[in-house]
């Protein structure tokens, strides 16, 4: 069970590696295209209103300073880094002098909270249900599941948040159409009766969320279920006399669960790219919708810092996901890494 | 394994591949919607002040039309036509340079493999769709993007799956016997790949290319409906990005939610029924049984 030291320090080095990559792109991007992002701050500052002529100048050189551009491009790049890995990730444009640190832990709770349950809830659910469409010895009735959950699987969360909205916001009036919590309500964590509001906004995207997953989920694990039940070991059980619930836990669900978990591990970012798209259907104040809010302000230091952000938590993720696997399976070997 | 040759072949072999015959009939009437349909409905209804504006489905427009007088009848033939267009785009240089790359990888190995599995590897885990954001988001002139720059833009990323499914593929079959004999009858190395191991993965590569559309589709959907690309011109992404942005819900307009909603699932839905097909017909073996 235990985890070669090896194969630890392996995996955290390519996590070193991603976070690399991705501060990188972010450093090149921005230098590859053809225009002066500094140029464009303040004329996006002064368009707003919130600069006059005389201050451009002064901002314009303490922007220039901030980012190091007067200096070669090597010693730029290994600034950046340098910044990017103490999470430094400097300030946003549009609600200077905000900083992108700042911005981010303001939302990433929101985010967190209704993303992380329903992930988990869509794959405990997911996996029983589409084990029980796999597994032959259950009621025929089960199969009729499929159709509406492969269709859920392959529709993308953001599109199905749309259809919720209407029908179960708009129209039932069962849910709040937008927001995390009421306007008219006090903001006081320690309030059980705002702890609901908030609650009961989160909702409609988290139901978003797990309706996709649970499809998604479901068809993979009916798929491992046949397999399985084709298995050698099955039919040796089955000969020893053994019953229905001991084999469908113990040697059924035991044997598929290694693959799903990977596969978490794999779709981890799409679930976060699903989510940013549904926060920003809802209004959601998470930190989704706040990087659609800087797109359209195009509010570049607070989306490549979000995105960063969220590169650095979806590789960290998939890194435990990772170690976990000798806890679920012991046949597991990292010779090979 | 085959009934009969030539059509009554095919339409034998669909009868018992139905997740097939399904996919292709949506996406089949999916590209006539969006192109056959665009020779009766001129596209000027596609854009504002073309048509009165927040008109619930009637027999003028049958769609109904936006709250800036947007006639969604032509919108969703046009923006089916483009989101199509951008997803076949992207996924066409995706599963080229995917295929190249795969097999150049899987088959000769080396420094080159080591290299390009470790670009791979690292782009698996950043999310694809960041990246794009990312990307689309710092281009010059956002909104005149075309078609093709934003189908360009997506193959950023859509060769990178299917470089690790076709790579994982011929390092499967590398050994096989039927191989070994190639060698042995002295075929080069690129002979073996055109003439022995790509017929053999056809039903991969168009896995492959499937998926490679389907991501190319999704990533230009979630760039549009973020405000990323050409926001004048009526793609999908960009009509989901108009309705949130005059809030179609609270005025109940549910014509216009519909619009999108239900070509958007045809398309995913078609692909997931194409992919489901495709695998079976890769995979007889694991016919499913219930």
């Amino acid at each position: 069970m235990r985890i070669p030291l090896s194969y630890v320090i392996k995996r955290v080095g390519f996590l070193v590696a991603v976070l690399f990559t991705a501060a990188t792109i972010n450093f090149l991007i921005p230098k590859l295209a053809p225009r002066d992002p500094v140029q464009e701050m303040i004329q996006q500052k002064i368009a707003s209103g919130g600069l006059t002529s005389e201050g451009a100048q002064e901002f314009g050189d303490s922007l220039r300073e901030l980012y190091g551009l007067d200096k070669p491009l090597w010693q730029q790049y290994l600034t950046y880094i340098w910044n990017t890995m103490r999470f430094n990730l400097g300030y946003s444009i549009i609600n200077y002098p905000q900083r992108v640190s700042f911005i981010i832990g303001q939302t990433v709770f929101w985010t967190l909270g209704f993303v992380a349950t329903s992930t988990v809830l869509a794959f405990a659910i997911g996996t029983v249900v589409g084990a029980l469409v796999g597994w032959s010895k259950t009621s025929k009735w089960f199969s009729w599941l499929m159709p509406p959950l492969a269709m859920f699987s392959a529709v993308p969360a953001f599109i199905l948040a749309l259809v919720l909205i209407y029908v179960l916001a708009f129209k039932a009036q069962w849910f709040p159409l937008r927001g995390g919590f009421s306007a008219t309500i006090d903001k006081n964590w320690a309030d059980p009766k705002f702890l609901l509001d908030v609650a009961h906004h989160a909702l409609l995207p988290g139901l978003s969320m797990l309706l996709v997953g649970v499809g998604g989920w479901s068809l993979g694990m009916r798929a491992m279920m046949v397999t399985v039940e084709g298995a050698d070991y099955m039919t040796f059980a089955e000969a020893k006399g053994l019953k229905g619930p001991r084999l469908f836990f113990r040697y059924a669900l035991r044997n598929t669960l290694l693959p799903q978990v990977t596969a978490l591990a794999m779709r981890l970012g799409l679930i976060v790219s699903g989510a940013t798209l549904v926060e920003t259907m809802f209004s959601y104040p998470g930190i989704g919708n706040r990087l659609g809010g800087a797109i359209r302000a195009l509010d570049y230091p607070v989306i490549y810092g979000i995105v960063f952000f969220l590169v650095v938590g979806i590789a960290v993720a998939t890194l435990i996901v990772d170690l976990m696997y000798p806890l679920l399976d012991p046949r597991i070997s990292y010779s090979g890494g | 394994m085959h009934r009969g040759r030539g059509f009554r072949g095919f339409l034998n072999y669909i009868r018992r591949n139905p997740a097939f015959g399904g996919g292709l009939v949506l996406l089949l009437a999916l590209f006539l919607f969006s192109t056959v349909a665009g020779l009766f409905v001129p596209k000027e209804g596609a854009y504002p002040l073309a048509a009165m504006p927040k008109q619930p489905p009637s027999a003028e427009f049958p769609f109904g039309t936006d709250s800036v007088g947007r006639d969604l009848l032509p919108t969703a033939i046009y923006g089916t036509r483009m989101t199509l267009s951008i997803g076949m785009i992207a996924g066409a240089i995706g599963l080229g340079v995917g295929t190249v790359l795969g097999f150049m990888t899987g088959y000769f190995g080396g420094v080159f493999d080591t290299v390009v599995k470790f670009f791979v590897d690292v782009l698996m885990t950043i999310p694809s769709f960041l990246l794009l954001i990312t990307i689309a988001s710092s281009v010059p002139n956002p909104e005149d993007m075309s078609v093709v720059r934003m189908a360009l833009i997506l193959s950023i990323v859509s060769w990178v799956q299917p470089t690790r499914a076709i790579r994982a593929q011929v390092l499967s079959m590398r050994e096989r016997a039927f191989v070994m004999m190639a060698k042995l009858s002295g075929m080069s190395g690129m002979e073996i790949i055109i003439k022995e191991l790509m017929p053999n993965l056809m039903p991969y590569l168009a896995i492959s290319l499937a998926g490679a559309v389907n991501g190319g589709v999704l990533g230009s959907l979630g760039l549009q409906t973020l405000g990323i690309g050409n926001l004048r011109e009526p793609s999908l992404g960009m009509t989901i990005y108009w309705l949130r942005y005059y809030n179609a819900f609270l005025q109940g307009y549910w014509w216009w939610i519909v619009e999108p909603v239900v070509v958007i699932a045809m398309i995913f839905i078609a692909f997931l029924l194409l992919s489901i097909g495709l695998d079976e017909f890769a995979n007889p073996r694991t016919r499913r049984t219930v």
